[in-house]
């Protein structure tokens, strides 16, 4: 990544907690150490399961969540906590969320939700325009007859553009979209993820996605970040992370999808652990299936995946792996080509 | 900012429009509902009466027509009482008299404003207040929010009566005794709204619309105004009328105990005379039984309105229903 | 032997204004020991479509067809034995197990419930010992470890929680398991797991199971037919790996595409997805109901209700879509197959 101008979005160190403080460090670490940055125009996706905390992080990264330790970025500058400070930053970096049925104050029209944004930070100019510029550009069209509509009376798809209006209303850097399409029909997921796609390169519109569904990556991600009980263990462009991934867990979420064929499914026992009790040593110890079948043993990490630290991934990085299994590699880095399997 | 766009209505007219057509439909539905409630329309008619008795009787006995002559207010003055002391309920004084001859009937007429008007105006203050207070503890987390709640609970758990009694001991000497009863009324029962509006915030805070206007860079004025107030203020509406009855309870109470205001006659007061002067012993149960008629069916009028209020505006309630 | 037979089965909803069409007209049968798919979105009629099969919607719902359950008329049968066929003949497991599950009952009674709803007067295997070892027996067969027994369903996970439903659809042991949606809420490596588990119990017991879900790619992975629903129609049925491959009606094509193969080029940065919503089952188009959304749309789309044909060149799959089975190039249209409309 050329490093003259800053992300947009950074964490760095990010540490967030929830829970009785003990020492300065919270009872549960839900975002234990992250380096993440999200470039200029780039879509970046944030992959894992629930409870590795990637809804925290995404939050923490919105400012709706203090850390306890480390930093989140704008443009290279650090996040000024106090509500002046913090309504600037959010003119910038804006929300979209899971469910858009909850999104919407049932009592607004569709005009109000989309102008709440302008009237709180006064941004000057023809308001109406405004809005409806902010409909069209989000697919509904034309915006005028949207105005005076409440949200029960639109479809899932049709609330999400107009949550996603509202963000773009305000002319944002960059967009945090919490799982925006798992609640919506399969079969109109793809055109809110069109209009991401489209937004991206229309306006430059940087977007962290946050998601379980490691399709959604594939579709349309440029990176992908994958999250395990509150650090990044594996980063690096999509086409690298999941066409040839290095981390046991990556390999075993893979492994189970349904449409992975030519891999062996990989189902790792137990649920997924929860932050107030992070196991020692790599934290994925408990399950790693190469613990399991023996891999790590013969590689004679086996004592460090059980008490060694775990290293942190930083945030500028072709395609690495937190994982002991490459350490004397000093971090397994792909290229691109090789391995790809389709 | 507006626009003027050169043919029809600007949007914000438009949306001004249609905000309050909304409005209206929202208001005859809630009317539609509200007539089908037996309870409440029992209650409504009853509430309305005594209130238009309570401002328009006098009104009309200022006249001077003869056929308002029950109503006289020279039937207060204690020097100058018409009729004959303790007279039992009569054609000429339907009500009877009480111990200085002024009729029952008069009294409760005029005892009415009084009691309205402490009952009403202790409401408002007690409203505002726990609104008010309700909303803070609901809407700032950690201690702060925390503040207020220790705060509402303190006065919650403070049994009411002995703290009136020593407030209204305490302020009665040196503010207009009523002012002073509607005061100590207002502070005393603003603690149970509070509670019911900060349950009601919390609620509201946890949905995710809250969080997208904090998203979208809404301060807590603009998240209290715009999202909360909006969804509270139906709770609230319905807990106003049932503060009503239980402010009116309470000035009768004080009265009764004789902390009332000698000077403005509420029904409080004439059961606290009625009481001083052995009313029942003497076998007057007319200066006893009609006052506290009275005061149940006002107090039982507003409780009706309140119950049906809460029906249709308490959404849980009306699902089941 | 055929467990479940439905035929030209039709569900309206009666709502203020008139009926609801929920389902409108739809054959379907499910074999012992086979796992039939049943695809689709919000208001297709699957749900509705299931609860229909043990007469669970509400008494104003009018039902017409047949519903033949091991060759009883469902629709035909007295209370008695109707609630004598729910959950000893057929069963469900829910969507949504946390709001399925009472959450003040710990999760032993709430399994053995059933057990003893349906004991006989008199029948020695209705002890309390022997419920407490059925109910030991059925944790253990869906994974959920036996000192879990005596747990309130909010200790559980949500994975364990939809163990508990299946074992709570096992419990009587019924021929035919229906599962809505067991899966949606879970994470992708909990719905491997739970996944596993159903594909283990149908080959131990050889129950025939009905399985409901918008997410084609899982259906695929588990079924051996699949029936894709839209508007209360099924629109195409077949093979479970030949649908997900290679669908033939457009509707069919569009939900598998909205599920991309990770690896897949052809996905990447190309979301796909149809414009439009699904359809309000109250304001039907005319025609072919997809017509409005269908990128292969005729004249004749908006006019001609079309019915499932079989589709040239298989003897097992069929397709409602006009272009199917005009293919000059192929043999002539196949008989019998499955559900054809008669």
């Amino acid at each position: 990544m050329t490093e003259t101008t800053p992300p947009v979005l950074e964490a760095r160190g990010l540490h967030v907690g929830f829970g009785r403080v003990r020492a300065g460090i919270p009872a549960i670490k839900a975002v234990d150490n992250v380096e993440l940055a999200v470039g200029r125009g780039e879509i970046l996706a944030l992959a894992g399961e629930s409870g590795c905390g990637k809804t925290t992080l995404a939050r923490a990264m919105l400012g709706l969540q203090k850390p306890f330790r480390g930093q989140v970025l704008h443009n290279g500058v650090p996040l000024n906590y106090s509500s002046r400070g913090l309504k600037a930053f959010r003119r910038k970096v804006q929300l979209v969320l899971q469910d858009p049925t909850g999104a919407l104050n049932p009592r607004r029209t569709v005009y109000e939700a989309v102008a709440e944004g302008l009237r709180i930070h006064r941004i000057p100019g023809n308001e109406k325009d405004l809005v409806a510029g902010a409909l069209s550009l989000a697919g509904l069209r034309p915006a005028e007859r949207f105005f005076n509509r409440f949200p029960h009376e639109l479809s899932g798809g049709q609330r999400q553009r107009v949550v996603i209006a509202g963000a773009l209303a305000l002319k944002p850097d960059v967009i945090v979209a919490d799982e925006p399409v798992s609640s919506l029909d399969a079969s109109v997921r793809g055109e809110i993820l069109a209009l991401l796609l489209s937004l991206r390169d229309q306006l430059g519109l940087a977007v962290l996605v946050v998601t379980h569904d490691l399709g959604l990556a594939w579709n349309i991600a440029d990176r992908l970040a994958v999250m395990y009980l509150g650090r990044i263990i594996e980063t690096g462009t999509t086409e690298e992370v999941l066409a040839a991934p290095s981390h046991p867990y990556t390999k075993a979420l893979l492994s189970v999808l349904p449409e992975s064929n030519h891999m062996q499914p990989i189902i790792l026992q137990g649920e997924p652990p929860d932050p107030s009790n992070i196991p020692s040593g790599c934290r994925f110890n408990p399950r790693c299936p190469a613990i399991v079948d023996g891999s790590a043993e013969r590689a004679g990490v086996v004592g460090d995946c059980l008490t060694g630290a775990l290293p942190v991934l930083p945030a500028y990085s072709p395609h690495m792996a937190a994982c002991l299994l490459h350490r004397d590699t000093g971090m397994v880095i792909h290229s691109g080509a090789a391995e790809a399997t389709v | 900012m507006t626009t003027i766009s050169p043919v029809g209505p600007t949007v914000e007219e438009a949306q001004g429009s249609v905000v309050w057509a909304r409005r209206r439909t929202a208001i005859a539905e809630f009317w539609r509902l509200f007539r089908h409630d037996r309870e409440g329309m029992i209650g409504l008619c009853l509430m309305t009466s005594i209130i238009l008795v309570a401002i328009f009787i006098p009104l009309l006995a200022k006249t001077g027509w003869s056929w308002m002559h029950w109503a006289d207010p020279r039937g207060l003055s204690v020097t100058d009482a018409p009729g004959k002391p303790i007279e039992p309920p009569s054609w000429h004084y339907w009500l009877g008299t009480d111990f200085n001859g002024r009729p029952i009937l008069t009294l409760i007429i005029y005892g009415s404003r009084i009691s309205l008007l402490v009952g009403l105006t202790a409401t408002v203050i007690s409203m505002v207040l726990g609104t008010l207070i309700g909303i803070f503890a609901g809407h700032f987390p950690g201690w702060r929010g925390g503040a207020f709640n220790k705060f509402t609970d303190w006065f919650l758990v403070i049994p009411y009566l002995p703290l009136a009694i020593a407030l209204a001991t305490i302020f009665g000497n040196s503010l207009p005794k009523l002012f002073a009863v509607i005061v100590v009324i207002g502070v005393t029962s603003w603690p149970s709204t509070a509670r019911l509006v900060r349950a009601q915030t919390l609620t509201v805070e946890a949905r995710p619309y809250l969080e997208r206007s904090k998203a979208l860079g809404g301060g807590h004025w603009h998240q209290v105004t715009r999202h909360v107030l909006p969804n509270v203020m139906p709770l609230v509406i319905a807990n106003t009328t049932l503060t009503v009855s239980i402010a009116i309870l309470a000035e009768t109470t004080l009265a009764f105990l004789g902390l009332g205001d000698p000077l403005h006659a509420s029904w409080g007061t004439i059961l606290h005379q009625a009481y001083a002067q052995a009313a029942i012993a003497n076998g007057a149960w007319w200066w006893v039984v009609f006052p506290g008629i009275g005061v149940v069916l006002v107090v039982r009028a507003f409780n009706m309105v309140g119950r049906a209020l809460e029906r249709i505006l308490d959404p849980r309630l009306r699902e089941r229903s | 032997m055929t467990l479940l037979e439905m035929k030209d089965l039709t569900v309206e909803y009666k709502v203020a204004g008139g009926g609801l069409p929920a389902v409108r007209g739809v054959n379907l049968n499910v074999d012992s020991g086979e796992t039939v798919g049943i695809a689709g979105e919000s208001g297709c009629g699957k749900s509705t479509m299931a609860g229909a099969i043990l007469r669970l919607l509400p008494a104003t719902t009018k039902v017409t067809g047949e519903i033949l359950l091991d060759g009883e008329d469902v629709l035909g049968m007295g209370w008695a034995r109707l609630r004598a066929v729910r959950w000893s003949e057929a069963s469900i497991v829910f969507q949504g197990a946390m709001s399925c599950l009472n959450p003040v009952r710990r999760i032993d009674d709430q399994i053995a419930e059933p057990i003893l709803v349906h004991a006989k007067k008199g029948d020695a295997t209705a002890t309390s010992k022997a419920i407490a070892r059925r109910v030991r027996d059925l944790l253990e067969q869906v994974g959920v470890p036996a000192w879990r027994a005596r747990s309130y369903p909010h200790e559980l996970s949500g994975g364990q929680r939809q163990r508990v439903m299946i074992a709570m659809a096992l419990a009587c042991s019924p021929r035919l398991i229906i599962a809505d949606e067991p899966t949606t809420a879970l994470d992708v490596m909990v719905q491997a797991q739970v996944m596993n588990l159903m594909k283990g119990l149908v080959k131990e017991t050889g129950v025939g199971m009905m399985l409901i879900s918008h997410d084609l790619s899982v259906i695929s992975d588990v079924c051996d037919r699949v029936a894709v629903m839209y508007a209360g129609r099924v629109v195409e049925n077949g093979p479970a790996r030949t649908m997900f491959t290679d669908a033939v009606h457009p509707y069919a094509k569009a939900l598998t595409g909205a599920f991309p193969v990770i690896g897949d080029p052809s996905s990447r940065m190309a979301p796909r997805g149809l414009p439009g919503d699904p359809p309000d089952p109250r304001e039907l188009p005319t025609g072919c109901p997809f017509h409005v959304r269908c990128p292969m749309a005729i004249d004749e789309c908006t006019t001609n209700d079309v019915r499932l044909r079989p589709v040239p060149g298989s003897s097992d799959r069929a397709a409602a879509c006009v272009h199917v089975g005009h293919e000059p190039a192929l043999a002539g249209p196949a008989s019998g197959g499955l559900g054809e409309d008669r």
